[in-house]
C-alpha cells in the first residue's frame, strides 16, 4: 500500500480531519517503498526492503500544539492518533512562537519526480546490476564495495484551514569504491536520478575502476595552496558534510540576524544584498527542474518555486522559518531541497585541458566545520587525487587534510564547468586558485 | 495509567512534539506515560519468536535470527528561557535475518503477530536466495551455543522516563538560566534518553530479553560581541552514559578537579549541569578575547573527555575488523591496521598505550550482557604495552583471522536495521604510577591543555587527523598561563600513539560518549564509550584555524 493515489491518500486525510475537535488540525501521509542491496569484497554484504505508509497529526488549541504518528489506516487507529495529539495538546505549553496553519495554497505541477520504472525496482533488479558492477571489478581483478538504494512513494497533506498537497516522487542512488589488490590504487564514482531507467551500474563501476587503477602508487606532493580541480562529487558529497552543502546550509536567516553566522554583520543585521563571491557564483533552486525534479511544497506546506539565492556574487535571498519572517518583517522563504549552480558548457576534462599546473579532486571526506565565524571546514582527499601539468593528468598523488572556506573558495574562482546531478543537486566542476591543503595524508 | 498520573507525568511537557531530525529517534510518537507501560511478556516473545524460526526453516534458511525490539526514547529542547520541543517515541517491531543458499537476507515487520512474523521470515529468505544468484563464498558463521532463556538489564538506580517531564525541562531552563545569569547571548540544552527493550532469539538456542538504558544531558552556549560580530561557543562537558537518571543528580564524589587556573571540573557518574552552564557561559566570554594561538609543535596534555574522541576515531574505528576488511570501503573507508601491518609486529603506540575492548564496563554507552546476535560480552586486548594484539569481531568475521570465537560487537540500531558489526566501548588504561592533572602539566615547559570535544576528522584509513576541542588553555613552564583559541592539532595515528609520554592514574578515570556514531550504509548509529585518564602527549603539530572571510 505504499504509493497511495492522490484520491486515497486525500480520503485519508479527510477521514482523520472529521474526527478532530482541535482548533486547527493538519495531517500528513508519508508512503515509501523500496530496497538497497550492499556489497564488499566483491560479494553482497547486505540488503533489505522498505515499504511502509506513515501518518502524523498535528492539533492545535490556541497557542498549545500537539503531534501524535501511526501507520495503520483502520479507523479506530485514525481516530486514536487523533485523540492522543489533542491529548497531548491540551498538555502542553503555550508555544511563544505561534503560527497559525496555512490557508489553500497553490503548488506548482511537477511532471518528472516520479518515474515508474523506479517504482518497479524488484529484489531481482538490485541483485542483477550490483551482480554486474562485481563482475566487471572480478573481470579486472579489481575489489569493489558499493551501495545501490532506491525508493519510490508519495507525501500528502491537508490541513483544517482547506489547504491541500499530494506529489509522488522516486529516487535511485548508487555509489562505489574500486580498490586495487594491492591496497595502493582507489576510485569512486556516484550518481542518483529520480528515474532508474537511467542508471547503469557497470558504467559507473568502469569509471571508478579506472580511477583506481590510475591512482596506483601515488606520490606525495608538498602541502599548501594548489590550483585544484574540484569534481562535482567532491563539491557535494552523498554519504558526508560537503563544502557547497554548508553554504546552502548557512542560508538561514534567523542565525544570521541572531548574529551567529558568517552572513550576521557588524552591530546587527545580516548580508544580504553584499556581494560575497566571485561574480560567476549564481545558485538558485527550482523544483520543477527536470534533472533533479523535487517537491512543489515544504515541510510546513508552503510553495517552493525558483528562487535566486546567490546571483552574480551577490546574496539574494535567505530561508527562514515563518514565525521569523514575521518576526523579523523579512520575505517568508522556505529552504529549498535540490539546488542548482550555474555553470558553462566545459566538462572535467575540458577543465583539465585548460590547466597549466594543478590537481584533480574527485571526493573530499570527512568534512567537519572548524569555525562556523569563517565557515571554515576541514576533510581531506580520496579515492583518485591526480597532478596535472600542461593539461594532462601527469601522475597521481597521495591524498591531502585540506583547511578552507567555501566563501574563500568561491572567490578564487578560476573556471566552473558544466553541471551535472549530484544527490538531487546540479552541480559543475570548479577549478579553484589557492586551495588550502596542510597536510599529507598516507591512506589509499 | 491514570490522567492525574499521567498529568503529572508530562507536566510542562510536550510542547511543539515532533520528532527531532536525529538519527535513531525514530518511531511513533505517544505520550510520555505509555513509555511506562510494560511491553510484551517474554513467553509472548518467545512464542512469537519461535513462529518466524520455524517458518524461515521450513522456507529453507540454515540459520536464522529474531529480534523483537521495543525501542523508546525522549528528547527534551529548551533555548533560553523556552521549550523548543518535546517527542516521546516508541517503536516496536521485528527484523528476521537468515542465511539461506549460503547467504544473507533480512526482513522486519511491524505486524509482530506470529502471521507477520512467518511472513517476514520468508521474505528474508526469498531475498537471501535472490542474492545467492550472483554470491559466490558461502557465509561462514563462528560457532556459538545456545545460552537457553537468559536476561540482562543496565543496572540504573533511577528510571529517567519515570522521571516527570516538567522535571526535566525544570533542570534544562535552570541550566539556560545560569548561562544567561553569567553573561551568555544565547543558550540551548538538551536532554536525551534512550530504552531498549530486546529480544533475541536463534536457531543456536538462544532466547535473550535485554533492557537497555542511556542518557545524554547536553547545552551550547553561545558569547556575541555585536561591536565586532564576533561570536563563540561553549559545548557542555557532560559526556553520555549507560546510566538512569541518577546521572542528573550530582555528587561530590563524582566531580575532579581540573588543572589549577582553569575553573574546569570533570565528571565521573553524575553531571552537575548547573555547575557547568554557569562556567560555560564565563568561558564563552572569554573566548571572545583569548590569544590566538602560535603554531608549532606543543606538547599536549589531553582531558579524557577530549581524548575519548582522539581513541574513538584512531584506535576504535582502525581495529574493526570489517573497516580492515574492506566492509567498509565505500564509505568510512579501511584502515591502515591491516593484517599484514599487524604481522609485522610493528608498534602502535609508546609502552604507555595500553587499550581494552570492554563490551560489560558499567556506566558506559556500550555495556550489553549480550549482542545482536547472541553472542555474550566480555572484555579483551586491543593494544598491548603499545603492540597490536587483535580486533574487534562478529561471528562472520572471525574465521577470516583464524578464530572460532566471535567479540560480541553485533548491533542494530532498531528492529527495522540489520544488525552489523559496531565498536565496542574502547578504552586507554590508567597508568600504574600516581600522577595528578597538575603533577602532568608541572613537568610541561610548553604546552597545550584541551578540554571538550570540538572539530574531528579523520581520514579513511584512520592515519592523518584533526581535533580541534572545547577550551584550550597555554602551559608555560609547569603553569596554565591562560586560555588560547583557533587550536588545532593535526596527527598521524602511529606517530600520534608513540608519543603518548604519561598517563594519569586511576584516580583520574573517567568515561567519553559518542551517542549517535554513524556507520554504514543506509547509515546507522551506535552508542559507545571511551575511558581514560589525562594523557600526555609530546610534541604535536598544532595549527592556527583563524581564517579571514572579507
Amino acid at each position: 500500500m505504499a504509493i497511495l493515489s492522490q484520491s486515497e491518500a486525500q480520503g485519508i486525510l479527510q477521514k482523520v480531519l472529521s474526527f478532530s475537535k482541535a482548533d486547527e488540525c493538519e495531517a500528513t501521509l508519508n508512503g515509501q517503498t523500496g530496497g538497497n542491496v550492499r556489497s564488499a569484497r566483491n560479494a553482497i554484504s547486505t540488503s533489505g526492503g522498505v515499504d511502509n505508509v506513515s501518518l502524523t497529526v498535528e492539533s492545535r488549541f490556541g497557542k498549545r500544539s500537539g503531534v501524535a504518528t501511526c501507520n495503520q489506516f483502520d479507523d479506530a487507529t485514525l481516530r486514536n492518533c487523533v485523540q492522543r495529539a489533542e491529548e497531548i495538546a491540551r498538555l502542553a505549553p503555550e508555544s511563544p512562537e505561534y503560527m497559525p496553519l496555512l490557508g489553500p495554497q497553490k503548488y506548482l505541477t511537477s511532471a518528472n519526480s516520479f518515474a515508474k520504472a523506479t517504482a518497479d525496482i524488484t529484489p531481482d533488479y538490485r541483485a542483477a546490476q550490483v551482480g554486474a558492477s562485481m563482475k566487471l571489478c572480478d573481470e579486472k581483478k579489481l575489489t569493489s564495495a558499493a551501495f545501490l538504494n532506491d525508493a519510490a512513494g508519495f507525501v500528502a497533506k491537508r490541513n483544517s484551514k482547506g489547504l491541500e498537497a499530494y506529489q509522488q516522487t522516486s529516487g535511485l542512488e548508487f555509489s562505489i569504491t574500486v580498490r586495487t589488490p594491492d591496497g595502493t590504487g582507489s576510485g569512486y564514482a556516484t550518481a542518483d536520478y529520480n528515474d532508474a531507467s537511467k542508471f547503469d551500474a557497470r558504467r559507473l563501476t568502469q569509471i571508478a575502476a579506472d580511477k583506481a587503477s590510475g591512482s596506483r602508487n601515488a606520490q606525495a606532493l608538498e602541502p599548501g595552496k594548489y590550483t585544484v580541480i574540484l569534481e562535482p562529487a567532491a563539491l557535494v558529497a552523498n554519504s558526508d558534510a560537503s563544502l557547497m552543502q554548508a553554504l546552502m546550509s548557512a542560508l538561514d536567516a534567523r542565525n544570521a540576524d541572531e548574529g551567529r553566522s558568517f552572513l550576521s554583520k557588524k552591530g546587527g543585521g545580516n548580508r544580504k544584498g553584499e556581494k560575497l563571491f566571485d561574480e560567476r557564483v549564481t545558485i538558485y533552486s527550482d523544483p520543477l527542474n527536470p534533472e533533479i525534479a523535487d517537491l512543489t511544497f515544504s515541510g510546513d506546506g508552503r510553495p517552493q518555486q525558483k528562487i535566486t539565492w546567490i546571483e552574480k556574487g551577490v546574496v539574494k535571498n535567505l530561508y527562514t522559518s515563518r514565525y521569523w519572517a514575521q518576526k523579523a518583517g523579512i520575505p517568508d522563504v522556505p529552504r529549498p531541497g535540490g539546488w542548482i549552480m550555474e555553470g558553462g558548457s566545459q566538462s572535467t576534462a575540458d577543465l583539465i585541458k585548460g590547466t597549466a599546473k594543478g590537481i584533480l579532486v574527485t571526493r573530499l571526506w570527512y568534512i567537519r566545520p572548524v569555525d562556523p565565524q569563517t565557515l571554515l571546514y576541514t576533510g581531506l582527499t580520496r579515492d583518485g587525487t591526480f597532478y596535472i601539468e600542461n593539461g594532462k593528468i601527469k601522475f597521481p598523488v597521495k591524498n591531502f587534510r585540506f583547511n578552507e572556506s567555501p566563501i574563500i573558495m568561491l572567490n578564487n574562482l578560476e573556471a566552473i564547468g558544466k553541471p551535472v546531478r549530484v544527490n538531487g543537486n546540479l552541480v559543475p566542476p570548479l577549478k579553484i586558485r589557492d586551495f588550502t591543503f596542510t597536510s599529507l595524508s598516507d591512506a589509499v | 495509567m491514570k490522567r492525574r498520573d499521567f498529568v503529572g507525568l508530562t507536566g510542562l511537557a510536550a510542547g511543539a512534539l515532533w520528532l527531532p531530525s536525529v538519527p535513531g529517534f525514530g518511531g511513533t510518537l505517544v505520550d510520555p506515560a505509555r513509555l511506562l507501560e510494560p511491553g510484551l511478556d517474554v513467553a509472548v516473545k518467545k512464542r512469537l519468536a519461535d513462529a518466524a524460526l520455524n517458518a524461515a526453516k521450513s522456507a529453507g534458511a540454515t540459520y536464522v535470527d529474531v529480534r523483537i525490539g521495543r525501542y523508546l526514547n525522549q528528547s527534551v529542547f529548551t533555548r533560553e528561557k523556552q521549550v523548543q520541543n518535546i517527542a516521546s517515541g516508541e517503536s516496536f517491531g521485528a527484523g528476521i535475518r537468515v542465511i539461506a543458499n549460503g547467504t544473507w537476507g533480512f526482513a522486519s515487520t511491524n505486524q509482530v503477530t506470529e502471521a507477520g512474523m512467518a511472513k517476514a521470515a520468508q521474505l528474508a529468505v526469498q531475498i537471501a536466495k535472490a542474492n545467492a544468484k550472483v554470491q559466490k563464498e558461502p557465509v561462514k558463521l563462528a560457532p556459538q551455543k545456545g545460552h537457553g532463556e537468559v536476561s540482562w538489564k543496565t543496572p540504573i538506580q533511577v528510571n529517567a522516563f519515570e522521571v516527570p517531564v516538567k522535571d526535566k525541562v525544570d533542570l534544562l531552563l535552570a541550566a539556560n538560566a545560569k548561562a544567561l545569569e553569567n553573561g551568555a547571548t544565547f543558550v540551548n540544552s538538551a536532554l536525551f534518553q534512550i530504552n531498549e527493550q530486546k529480544y533475541f532469539a536463534s536457531t543456536d538456542g538462544s532466547y535473550i530479553d535485554q533492557d537497555i538504558h542511556r542518557i545524554w544531558p547536553n547545552f551550547s552556549v553561545t558569547a556575541i560581541d555585536r561591536a565586532s560580530g564576533k561570536f563563540r561557543t561553549r559545548e557542555a562537558l557532560s559526556s553520555p552514559m549507560g546510566l538512569g537518571y541518577e546521572y542528573m543528580q550530582p555528587k561530590a564524589q563524582d566531580k575532579i578537579a581540573g588543572p589549577a587556573g582553569t575553573g574546569l571540573v570533570g565528571y565521573k557518574y553524575s553531571y552537575d549541569m548547573l555547575e557547568d552552564a554557569t562556567l560555560a557561559a564565563k568561558q564563552a566570554k572569554e573566548k571572545l578575547t583569548a590569544k590566538s594561538v602560535v603554531p608549532g609543535k606543543y606538547d599536549l596534555v589531553l582531558d579524557p573527555n577530549h581524548l575519548g574522541l582522539t581513541i574513538h576515531e584512531s584506535i576504535g574505528h582502525a581495529t574493526e575488523l570489517d573497516r580492515v576488511l574492506g566492509y567498509e570501503a565505500n564509505y568510512a573507508g579501511t584502515s591502515f591496521a591491516t593484517l599484514e601491518w599487524k604481522a609485522k609486529n610493528l608498534p602502535y603506540g609508546s609502552k604507555n598505550v595500553n587499550i581494552i575492548a570492554d563490551k560489560t564496563q558499567p556506566g558506559s554507552l556500550g555495556a550489553v550482557g549480550y549482542d545482536d546476535e547472541g553472542v555474550q560480552t566480555g572484555q579483551w586486548d586491543i593494544i598491548k604495552d603499545g603492540k597490536l594484539v587483535d580486533y574487534q569481531k562478529i561471528r562472520d568475521q572471525a574465521h577470516i583471522v583464524g578464530q572460532n570465537k566471535s567479540d560480541g560487537c553485533c548491533y542494530s540500531q532498531s528492529w527495522q536495521d540489520v544488525q552489523f558489526q559496531r565498536m565496542a566501548n574502547i578504552s586507554l588504561q590508567p597508568g600504574k604510577e600516581k600522577m595528578s592533572v597538575d603533577d602532568m602539566i608541572s613537568k610541561v615547559d610548553k604546552g597545550i591543555y584541551i578540554a571538550g570535544r570540538g572539530s574531528f576528522s579523520i581520514d579513511q584509513q584512520r592515519y592523518n587527523s584533526q581535533f580541534g576541542g572545547t577550551v584550550f588553555y597555554a602551559i608555560e613552564k609547569g603553569k596554565i598561563a591562560g586560555m588560547i583559541e583557533d587550536v588545532a592539532y593535526q596527527t598521524n595515528t602511529v606517530e600520534f600513539w608513540n608519543s603518548c609520554a604519561a598517563v594519569c592514574d586511576q584516580s583520574d578515570y573517567r568515561l567519553f560518549g559518542s551517542f549517535f556514531d554513524g556507520k554504514g550504509q543506509p547509515s546507522q548509529v551506535s552508542a559507545v564509550s571511551h575511558g581514560s585518564s589525562t594523557t600526555r602527549f609530546n610534541s604535536v603539530n598544532v595549527i592556527n584555524t583563524a581564517r579571514k572571510i572579507g
